[in-house]
């Protein structure tokens, strides 16, 4: 079962204490771009084999947004970080380097 | 390629069964092929074999990074039916349900379809009207359902609680011609009846890269060396956002796991598919007597072909609550696979921007029973260069254009 550390309240939460929100860090579009730009913006994810930043809920916690690192191949967590944030932390993007280097870093 | 028959059953017990031959060559790929299919899965074997049926197009290959019908094909509940709302969806899926019907002939092989009824049940006042619309819906649609009532349902499910505490049975929409069939099956068939056509089927061969010039398609890298090609067919499931972006181009979904487990076998008990979209889980009965099981996706991006445990947790609850008598039973096996989820959760057919290259993908979690129908439409546009009538709404142009096919409403969670 996935456990994510919440970064707010501290506490261990497993996946049934929390709700997935998909891809951290969108870029937003609104009224004024191009349709590719909208189409990009609202539909394309990354969908990476191996390491991906998204966002989570604590819902049936504190109930607020942060955002973890996870591998969608073996299911590892690598750290959450709160969700104020364009990017995630240059600390946490070296710690999945150091692991994987092949990695070709946060994009 | 020698048929099937009972004669040929009669001959071979003669014979100590020394005569049956291999149902589908192994040949080394050679160094062109008109049509090249990435995926050997239920969907890229169909293509071929409608390439070949309906286009005449043989010179074909179709490559498989693991087993012939080893992804999604081989992990499903094996539900077939086409009692979607939305028209292109209704199209496709009962194309794909009637070529089910007469398969096996077609095939010389025993799929064993099953059109043992789909009952979908109605536990909400919001699910009576949903099912009522879309009832209403297939009937325009010349697609053949009915919304039953709770006494229609006990007859037709004895072991159903149609009274429970929570979610008391209001209603079903029924497909009555809707059903099962041997899910490897279809696959073997699709391959046997290929190989017969002089397709070559190269099982364990991965590709590495997508081989292009001038933005058209040349070829691909394989583990097993280069093979050119004239147009490239990607029909794969679960990677193909990663074979889409050694294309150079991207998609519109994400990959989680979905799951599905079985109980021990037991008498027969119930002779219908059942599918409770409220209370999220799908049930019927294998000929084997195992109850085959079905629940929610992971809510999360995954590849791990495992599928959360509380997903499990969650169906045998709620399958629990409408089948009492199932409380006792133990659950053999459990597995995932990983599918394509779309924003608007219907599939995407069609041209890619790099040319002479189209995919096939998305099914998300109804994939099998679209089998024959998705094949169809994908042969139709390879063949033509251009998708015709079944595929036409399926672009991958609908998501800058706004055109969905909208069936996560329409469909809930059993899709």
């Amino acid at each position: 079962m996935l456990i994510l550390e919440c970064p707010y309240c501290g506490v261990m939460a497993d996946e049934t204490d929390l709700h997935g929100g998909g891809e951290a860090h969108l870029k937003r579009f609104g009224p004024g771009s191009s349709d590719d730009e909208f189409e990009t913006y609202l539909f394309h994810r990354k969908n990476p084999k191996g390491v991906h930043f998204e966002r989570w809920r604590h819902v049936s916690g504190c109930g607020k947004w942060f955002h973890a690192a996870r591998n969608t191949m073996t299911l590892e967590v690598y750290g959450t970080y709160p969700a104020q944030t364009y990017e995630p932390p240059k600390e946490l993007v070296a710690k999945i380097k150091k692991k994987h280097p092949e990695w070709g870093g946060y994009e | 390629m020698r048929r099937y028959s009972a004669f040929a059953i009669a001959r071979e017990a003669a014979r100590y069964h020394t005569g049956w031959e291999r149902a589908w060559k192994s040949p080394k790929p050679k160094k062109k092929y008109d049509v090249v299919i990435v995926g050997a899965g239920g969907h890229g074997l169909a293509t071929a074999f409608y390439l070949g049926k309906n286009f005449g197009i043989t010179n074909v290959a179709i490559i498989e990074k693991g087993w012939l019908g080893g992804g999604n094909t081989g992990r499903n509940t094996t539900i077939i039916r086409s009692n979607y709302l939305q028209d292109p969806s209704a199209a496709i899926y009962e194309k794909a349900r009637s070529l089910y019907e007469t398969m096996s002939q077609d095939l010389n092989y025993n799929v064993m379809f099953s059109p043992r009824g789909v009952m979908m049940l109605a536990q909400t006042e919001h699910e009576v009207r949903g099912y009522e619309r879309t009832a209403h819906a297939n009937a325009l649609q010349g697609v053949k359902t009915e919304f039953i009532s709770p006494q229609r349902v006990k007859e037709l499910v004895p072991i159903m609680n149609i009274n429970g505490p929570r979610y008391p049975v209001l209603g079903a929409l029924w497909q009555e011609r809707a059903g099962t069939a041997r899910h490897d099956a279809v696959a073997w068939g699709y391959a046997r009846a290929c190989s017969d056509m002089g397709m070559d089927i190269i099982q364990k061969c991965e590709v590495t890269g997508v081989r292009q010039e001038n933005g058209v398609v040349t070829g691909v890298d394989t583990t097993l060396g280069q093979i050119d090609c004239d147009k490239l067919a990607m029909v794969v499931a679960g990677n193909a956002g990663h074979l889409a972006e050694m294309a150079g181009f991207r998609l519109p979904m994400e990959s989680v796991a979905l799951q599905a487990l079985v109980s021990e076998p037991i008498k027969p008990c119930i002779d219908v598919v059942v599918m409770a979209n409220t209370v999220h889980g799908y049930m019927s009965q294998s000929d084997k007597g195992e109850l085959v099981i079905g629940g929610g996706t992971d809510g999360f991006n995954n590849y791990t072909q495992r599928g959360s445990f509380h997903h499990v947790e969650e169906t045998v609850r709620a399958l629990v609550e409408t089948f009492p008598i199932i409380s006792r039973l133990k659950m053999l096996r459990q597995w995932g696979g990983i599918v394509d989820v779309t924003g608007d959760r219907s599939p995407i057919i069609g041209k890619t921007p790099l040319g002479n290259c189209f995919i096939n993908c998305g099914w998300g979690t109804g994939g099998f029973k679209s089998i024959p129908g998705s094949g169809w439409a994908m042969a139709e546009t390879v063949a033509k260069g251009e998708p015709g009538s079944l595929a036409g709404e399926f672009g991958l142009n609908r998501f800058t254009e706004g055109r969905f096919i909208d069936e996560s409403v329409a469909a809930g969670v059993a899709h």
